[in-house]
């Protein structure tokens, strides 16, 4: 072998050897790694006991209520599957809002997180707000077709038979 | 008519080259990053949930890929240095990374700057902000061992080493939203589409294209007073009608 062919070999090789490594140590922390814990990660008890820890998901639609003070917020964080009520006390990001990601970091007593800190997740999604207004127009239609097919389905199945 | 590539590998004859290039790199950096924003600023409409604060992402998202794409160049090069023993090929490499080190610090300062009022916190250790710190660590890393060693053939070696082992960490932040949940939020420009406005990806690409132009005018230009530097004692050097006068 040529002495460049040597050096091109040797560098290779380093590198499939720190990828290797590097992946492994990833592999080792996978969990740690992650920013924050699911509601249902919080039900089946994967959680630090008694420390502050990260929750993250979805503001529940119509769960955001404010109290008289005008500071303190009761919302509730839901993957869908799971949900967990959330007090906190203190100023909402400006994408904090109803069905959008949040990321709520406290310690969880009786089943409701005491939040700390509340932060706003955004997706990745850029549109105009015409564009936006649209969608969910078409969102409510599609919803609606669907409220509508149910009590049209007990009729139309017996004739399909 | 064949090009015979490997003449310009030779710092001599590069460094006509490079600076007959630079002014058209420039000139075209400089066009494109005046249409790029005034299609950002004028034309691209707001966005839906964040109002005006997105449009920060017209310098954010370029300088964010620069970082990355400049990193793998310049690791590119170094290895090309290391196994070639090419000189050019280490001489890049050393005048790419102030210009990778300045897209990563203008790639996190803009998403603080965005992420306080958005998110509601300037600096959150998620994966994809910790991996991109340490992607400006390895910047600062490679400079900094190559000015440690006062011979520059060692120095290139050394640094190139560096800066081969630290491009395992690009992927690494291409990938950490999609690996680990994040507060950053997933790719919006993705190779099976992208969920964004199409003046917004206009905007968005001719920004990209302008950093891409400027990185490459800043580089030449670098490169050549490397070149200057390391070949000082030459012969063609004290004929070069600049340094004759």
């Amino acid at each position: 072998m040529k002495p460049r062919q040597k050096r091109f070999v040797f560098i290779a090789v380093a590198l499939v050897g720190v990828a290797l490594a590097v992946g492994l140590v990833l592999y080792a922390l996978r969990g740690n790694v992650n920013l924050y814990f699911t509601p249902t990660q919080v039900f089946n008890n994967e959680v630090p006991k008694g420390r502050s820890f990260r929750i993250g998901g979805l503001v529940e639609e119509g769960s955001v209520k404010r109290e008289k003070d005008g500071l303190t917020v009761n919302f509730v964080i839901t993957d869908t599957h799971k949900s967990i009520p959330v007090v906190y006390k203190g100023i909402l990001p400006d994408l904090f809002k109803e069905g959008k990601g949040v990321v709520a970091q406290g310690t969880v007593e009786n089943g409701v997180m005491r939040a700390e800190e509340v932060l706003a997740k955004h997706d990745e999604n850029y549109m105009p707000p015409e564009a936006a207004d649209a969608l969910k127009k078409a969102k409510a239609a599609n919803t609606a077709d669907a409220a509508a097919i149910p009590s049209n389905a007990p009729v139309v199945v017996p004739v399909a038979k | 008519m064949a090009i015979n590539w490997f003449k310009y590998s030779a710092p001599t004859t590069f460094y006509g080259l490079a600076g007959k290039m630079i002014p058209w790199f420039a000139f075209s950096a400089a066009i494109l990053f005046a249409v790029g924003l005034y299609i950002g600023f004028f034309i691209a409409p707001m966005d839906a949930q964040q109002g005006e604060f997105y449009r920060i992402i017209f310098i954010h998202v370029p300088a964010s890929m620069m970082s990355m794409f400049l990193y793998m160049v310049m690791a590119g090069y170094a290895a090309l240095g290391l196994i070639f023993n090419t000189r050019l090929s280490a001489m890049m490499a050393s005048a790419i990374a102030p210009t990778g080190a300045l897209f990563t610090v203008v790639s996190l300062w803009t998403g603080a700057l965005w992420g306080k009022p958005m998110w509601g916190t300037w600096w959150m250790w998620d994966a994809r902000m910790t991996s991109e710190l340490i992607l400006l660590f390895l910047y600062l890393g490679f400079i900094a061992l190559h000015a440690s060693i006062d011979e520059p053939r060692r120095a290139d070696r050394a640094a190139a080493l560096l800066a081969i082992v630290g491009s395992v960490n690009v992927p690494i932040i291409y990938f950490s939203v999609k690996w680990w949940n994040t507060l950053h939020q997933g790719a919006t420009i993705k190779f099976s589409g992208t969920s964004m406005h199409i003046a917004m990806q206009q905007a968005m690409f001719t920004m990209l294209a302008a950093c891409w132009l400027y990185a490459i005018a800043v580089a030449l230009a670098r490169v050549r007073s490397i070149i200057l530097e390391r070949e000082r004692n030459t012969v063609w050097i004290a004929e070069l009608p600049e340094v004759k006068q």
